[in-house]
């Protein structure tokens, strides 16, 4: 890499066992400030599990996680938080029962003086959040159940913004979403980026990864396959690494990649 | 595009409304299921007058009905956040007669005699009452950790806590019911000297309405702070007006109740009054445990409303992965909320036992099903994360007045069970429908 910053996140030699399956084999994969990494791979090739031990949501077998060159000690989501790592979930983790702004707040709410919820403070703020992610948002008032996809995605993203993450997990972020709503969240990506915050993007989309991501890693079988800048190697050859396992002279082979 | 936003924000939607009455609940915006089901009370109510012959809606009954929601109406709300976390507590009743047995013995034994405090210490009342809440929090304490630790499902952890509570109760005395209870502790029972009078009732309705008016106040000014819409003002005065008039109209009844006669007549020679001839009128008012369950009411209303706790329970009820995943420690307020119901449980004891002037160790028996079904009834989802507490409490008083109702009209012991296990199941079904055509 010619890049010689302190990368934000290192995970390196990370595993993780399910019932003696290894469902992450020694995967080591960082991320830098203003970085967009994709991240591809099968149903079941363990990117959605290596980006859960790094949002705490399971604990590592073995490995290390760095955040800022500084051995980071993540046990569970509280943790991760503290380091500043927000997560936007395939599965759309919203609280249903609870309206928009609550969902915002979840875990974080504002109080007033006195140690109450101050709900009108934190309805301003979503409001305010939410113009600018998605302007045709209205029903702040309804529980989030009844909200569409796409309106509980943009709630799930906007979680995330309004505490100011600095490394941001996407998993899937536009599986759930019309056209319109992608390219939307793809113009978001890029304001993100433009503010120094790291993305992780967990794609099934080759052609959503190569518009968005700087560099991108590929997983099979729980190994990382290869990492390779966007610009270095094609859709095609891409293709062959997820599917084939075979790294291309424009990437790093890892130790899933296949021997020729 | 700011300021647009702005006046497209602050215009109510009761605007759009077109026919009166939606447009009176839109503007007012009191949820319809609540009112729904005051309307189910009062057809009930009515009901009841005519078919026991006028003997259900008479100062007197009424009076009795809320001293005997009381107990129940205490443990709803605590229900509620169990049900709307998706857990369950059959072991309430239990919880209540062990309490009830200790804070019995408590105050017949161990304080005056062992501890040599002397029956009718002033202290006595509040130390045995201590001793309860210690007592149910502890076990609302071990529930929780078992249930949220330990991963066993609520339903089998207190339904052996259900049989454990009952059979300690029983074992505290071998059986032996503790009676008679301290003086100061009766009161919480109600009774005429346990009730507080004409005066100070309306002490108490002049703080609601007072605080009726001012929470409207502070709502509004609230609201235009951050711009947000406001109900029109005429909506705004109607809810006054409306919940201004239930304090003064609920205090007017319990004062036209006056003492029994007999008792009014020793209460004048004990303080030399001179008894007049039409009889000695003296007005029960509001019975303390009536109030304690008002004020459990508003405080249980304030925590699942406006504290973090309340939020994360609705949050935990709807989705408990996305709860934990937000940074909520699930399992500790899992914890918090058994421990909550296990005071709950002690203060209805309290109420139970005073009321009583006993603790047996029946005491509450079969009290966890009316509370699961008054929480039920009152709108909260099995399904988790819907509920409210005014709504249990409603609930609470429906179960009462079908239960009171009955034996008013004479009804058999037998039917009286088959009717409320119906109503149950119908009241649930008639929810279903509601919500399906809401959505």
């Amino acid at each position: 890499m010619l890049d010689t910053r302190t990368p934000l996140v290192e995970m390196n030699d990370i595993s993780i066992s399910f019932g003696g399956i290894r469902a992450v084999d020694r995967a080591s994969i960082d991320l830098y400030p203003g970085e967009v990494v994709g991240l591809l791979g099968h149903n079941g090739a363990g990117k959605s599990t290596l980006i859960k031990i790094l949002s705490g949501a399971y604990k590592r077998d073995s490995g290390s996680i760095k955040i800022d060159g500084r051995d980071a000690a993540i046990n569970n989501p509280r943790d991760a938080k503290g380091y500043g790592i927000e997560t936007i979930y395939q599965q759309l983790a919203v609280a249903d029962n609870v309206d928009a702004a609550a969902n915002l707040f979840l875990g974080r709410e504002i109080t007033t003086a006195i140690g109450t919820l101050d709900d009108a403070a934190m309805e301003s703020k979503a409001r305010e959040v939410m113009g600018r992610l998605n302007p045709n948002f209205r029903r702040f008032k309804e529980p989030v159940k009844a909200l569409s996809g796409g309106q509980r995605q943009s709630v799930a993203i906007a979680r995330a913004i309004l505490f100011n993450a600095r490394i941001l997990i996407m998993d899937e972020p536009t599986a759930a979403l019309g056209p319109q709503e992608t390219a939307q969240v793809g113009d978001l990506i890029k304001q993100l980026k433009s503010d120094g915050i790291g993305i992780f993007l967990i794609s099934h989309d080759i052609h959503d990864v190569f518009d968005l991501a700087d560099r991108l890693v590929v997983m099979k079988n729980g190994q990382v396959v290869g990492t390779a800048r966007t610009s270095d190697v094609t859709k095609d050859e891409v293709l062959g690494m997820i599917i084939a396992g075979k790294a291309p002279a424009g990437a790093v082979a890892g130790p899933g990649a296949v021997a020729d | 595009m700011a300021d647009q936003h702005a006046t497209l924000a602050a215009a109510h939607p009761s605007r759009f409304a077109q026919n009166p009455l939606q447009r009176f609940l839109i503007a007012t915006e009191l949820d319809t299921r609540l009112l729904g089901m005051v309307g189910a009370l009062a057809i009930i109510w009515v009901g009841f007058h005519i078919l026991s012959g006028g003997l259900f809606l008479t100062p007197r009954n009424l009076w009795n009905l809320s001293v005997q929601t009381a107990s129940v109406a205490v443990m709803v709300t605590g229900m509620v956040l169990v049900i709307v976390t998706r857990n369950i507590d059959l072991s309430v009743g239990s919880i209540l007669g062990l309490v009830g047995m200790v804070m019995g013995v408590m105050q017949t034994d161990i304080l005056p005699v062992q501890m040599g405090l002397g029956f009718g210490h002033p202290l006595i009342w509040a130390l045995s009452l201590g001793a309860g809440l210690a007592v149910g929090v502890g076990i609302g304490a071990l529930q929780g950790s078992i249930i949220a630790y330990l991963k066993v499902p609520a339903f089998i952890v207190t339904l052996g806590g259900y049989l454990v509570w009952r059979g300690a109760a029983w074992w505290v005395t071998m059986g032996r019911t503790v009676a008679p209870m301290d003086p100061t502790f009766q009161l919480m029972g109600g009774g005429p000297s346990g009730s507080i009078g004409a005066f100070w009732s309306w002490v108490v309705a002049i703080v609601a309405c007072a605080a009726i008016v001012l929470g409207l106040y502070f709502g509004r000014r609230q609201r235009l702070r951050f711009n947000f819409p406001l109900r029109p003002i005429w909506a705004e005065v109607s809810l006054a007006v409306i919940g201004c008039g239930l304090a003064i109209g609920a205090v007017w009844v319990a004062n036209a109740y006056p003492w029994p006669r007999r008792i009014a007549e020793a209460f004048a020679e004990a303080n030399g009054i001179a008894v007049p001839d039409g009889g000695l009128f003296i007005s029960h008012g509001i019975a303390i445990p009536v109030l304690i369950a008002l004020g459990v009411g508003v405080v249980m209303t304030f925590i699942s409303t406006r504290t973090r706790f309340g939020r994360y329970v609705f949050a935990m009820g709807g989705n408990p992965e996305a709860a934990e995943l937000a940074g909520i420690n699930t399992r500790w307020v899992t914890v918090k909320i058994f421990m909550l119901m296990g005071a709950l449980c002690a203060i209805a004891a309290a109420i139970s036992s005073a009321r009583l002037n006993a603790a047996t160790n029946a005491l509450g028996t079969l009290d966890e099903l009316y509370v699961i079904a008054a929480a039920v009834i009152g709108g909260t989802s099995l399904a988790g994360g819907v509920g409210t507490i005014a709504g249990a409490l409603l609930g609470a008083l429906v179960m009462q007045s079908l239960q009171s109702g009955m034996v008013l009209m004479g009804l058999d012991s037998p039917l009286q069970s088959i009717v409320v296990g119906i109503v149950l199941v119908f009241a649930v079904w008639l929810d279903t429908l509601y919500r399906r055509n809401k959505n």
